[in-house]
């Protein structure tokens, strides 16, 4: 790759008109609530400055980030970032296979050194060394450790490299961890979701190449501007919750009426995500949309929180299946149970014994010395 | 400030003079937190498993709108009452600060615990006859009221500050228990748990208060609504 070359220059190259350049640089001004001038920045961030290299790695995952991303609402915002960064490095989706491959990855660290982005997609399974995820005959823990030592920047893709996913659920057997947990020197960027919304990669991804900066993040590192609020505050079904009309099961007269999912266990109140805002597949639908709840996946360790179908996840930590409910109701039943024995015996003693032996009065408990 | 009074057992026979117990300001905070905690409580629990589906126009219900408000509102004055609770260990006096400080240290707190556990196993028929907070209700208090209280209280806020946002206050005092869980179902949980800790603490509280007012030969129950606690020989 030409030093210096440009995002407009390389895409040029590839054919793509500068018509078509615009409409890219305004879709995602528009992604990353940019405002009337943010098409002007936008493009002229890409016609000016260097383009920075981008490495994408796949590491303990099952692409669909990457399927997520080829799916994208709008093929051209996909194309023209895919051709950039299959420029660079990609395993899944570039041509060169191999050695040759293999090499491109350390070309681009020597070359770029401290500037080139790292994209990750999945984690890293420490477990024996980490052979649970062999990439070009290494353990991918190394290909990593690598790549991550001179990166300008880190973006974990998917929830995978945000916080582990399936992988990590317990007993997490291959120590799968994520992506924030292995670096401190360089700043990761968290874009969760099993996958994330392809726009919201493409935004991302966007935001980076033309700030060269990192969007701004909460807490958990997520871009503040996709990932701020959760389904359930951009929810169509909010006014149902609202109202308190619910499906109360599949196919009732509420499913049909497109009722709130909140009794069928949608954690979307408990999701932050886009879903409801952007949509997946150009829009066209979200879970929620489609009759089903949201399972949360862009959440931290969703899957030790099912049943999916029920507002209150499961506590393993009891031993059997139970939830707060249940165990809330198993205390106070017993104490209730405590209080009935206690406030019987009492009764009874005294009937019995009459009340003369409260003025301690003939007693002969060992006690009764002591007090009299 | 007024001066502390530590858990004192009183002579075994005899008549008493009354003894004023709780302030006008421990007894508001009492009764006034209870209303909250049933308020609470009953809200709460059709938050997280809400009433049958209601009828009629979605346009003109707002069932989920009206018990979230209540259950919000409740908890700020929760809230704001804790606050209160805890000037008030600091600047009542009296028996006022053995709620959150246990007196564990002490020898008379101690027999004073230890024969309060015998009386409730109904191995003794003579309770001691106190001033201060019953040690073994005491110890329940701290472990069962107190303690998931601050849990509900910093949970709670935190739940709030996701509905507020990132620019809201509550964000930015509670918004570090979002990072803390990672997934905010957590807060929820742990939440639920807390309210059923604490209504399992009511029910044990109203049950051995009145009880100590019958058997006990010291009022309970009348000493929170007055002040004053009253012995019989």
């Amino acid at each position: 790759m030409e030093k210096g070359e440009t995002f407009f220059e390389a895409i040029r190259q590839r054919g793509v008109s500068r018509r078509d350049f615009l409409g890219f640089c305004g879709l995602m001004a528009t992604y990353m609530g940019l405002g009337p001038d943010g098409v002007g920045l936008v493009a002229k961030a890409l016609e000016t400055k260097p383009r920075i290299p981008v490495l994408w790695l796949h590491g303990l995952e099952c692409t669909c980030c990457s399927e997520s991303f080829l799916r994208s609402g709008h093929p051209l915002a996909s194309d023209i970032i895919m051709t950039m960064i299959s420029l660079d490095y990609d395993d899944t989706i570039m041509a060169a296979a191999g050695h040759q491959a293999e090499q491109i990855v350390e070309d681009i660290m020597r070359d770029y050194k401290g500037n080139y982005l790292l994209a990750v997609e999945g984690n890293v399974p420490l477990a024996g060394d980490g052979m649970a995820c062999i990439v070009g005959g290494r353990p991918f823990k190394d290909q990593f450790a690598a790549a991550a030592r001179h990166a300008k920047a880190i973006i974990a893709w998917g929830t995978c490299a945000t916080s582990g996913c399936v992988q990590a659920a317990k007993p997490n057997p291959t120590k799968a961890t994520p992506i924030h947990k292995l670096v401190s020197h360089v700043p990761v960027v968290n874009v969760p979701g099993c996958p994330p919304i392809a726009e919201v990669m493409t935004g991302v991804i966007t935001y980076m190449l033309t700030y060269d900066r990192l969007p701004e993040l909460d807490r958990l590192l997520r871009p503040k501007m996709f990932y701020s609020q959760r389904v359930h505050d951009k929810c169509y079904r909010r006014a149902h919750f609202d109202a308190g009309q619910f499906v109360e099961s599949w196919d009732d007269e509420g499913a049909r009426q497109g009722w709130c999912l909140y009794k069928m266990g949608c954690r979307g109140p408990t999701t932050y995500n886009a879903c409801a805002s952007i949509g997946w597949n150009e829009g066209t639908s979200f879970p929620i949309k489609s009759g089903h709840g949201c399972i949360g996946c862009s959440e931290e360790g969703f899957w030790d929180r099912g049943p999916f179908y029920e507002r209150l996840p499961n506590m393993m930590q009891w031993g059997v299946e139970s939830n707060a409910d249940k165990v809330g109701l198993a205390a106070a039943a017993a104490l209730g149970g405590g209080i009935a024995v206690q406030a019987g015996a009492t009764l009874l003693k005294r009937i019995v014994t009459g009340r003369k032996l409260d003025a301690g009065v003939g007693q002969n408990s060992p006690d009764k010395e002591e007090n009299t | 400030m007024k001066p502390r009074q530590p858990y004192t057992i009183l002579p075994d026979t005899g008549t008493l003079p009354d003894v004023q117990m709780y302030g006008p300001g421990i007894r508001f905070w009492h009764w006034s937190n209870a209303l909250m905690v049933v308020v609470l409580s009953v809200t709460g629990y059709f938050i997280g498993t809400p009433p049958p589906s209601s009828i009629g126009d979605t346009s003109v219900l707002y069932w989920m709108g009206w018990i979230r408000f209540i259950h919000l509102a409740a908890g700020y004055i929760f809230a704001v009452l804790a606050i209160m609770r805890l000037w008030l260990a600091f600047t009542a006096g009296g028996v006022s600060h053995q709620l959150f400080v246990p007196a564990i240290w002490r020898a008379s707190w101690l027999a004073g615990f230890l024969k309060q556990i015998e009386w409730n196993l109904l191995l003794t028929d003579r309770p001691f006859r106190y001033i201060g907070l019953n040690p073994l209700g005491g110890v329940a208090m701290f472990f069962l009221f107190v303690i998931p209280g601050a849990v509900l209280i910093l949970t709670g806020f935190a739940m709030y500050a996701e509905v507020t946002g990132h620019d809201s206050w509550q964000y930015l005092l509670f918004g570090w228990m979002s990072e803390l869980f990672g997934n905010t179902l957590d807060l929820h949980i742990l939440h639920r748990l807390a309210m059923w800790i604490v209504i399992s603490f009511a029910m044990v509280h109203i049950y051995i208060a009145v009880r100590e007012d019958i058997l006990s030969r010291q009022t309970t129950v009348s000493a929170m609504l007055s002040g004053d606690r009253l012995y019989r020989d």
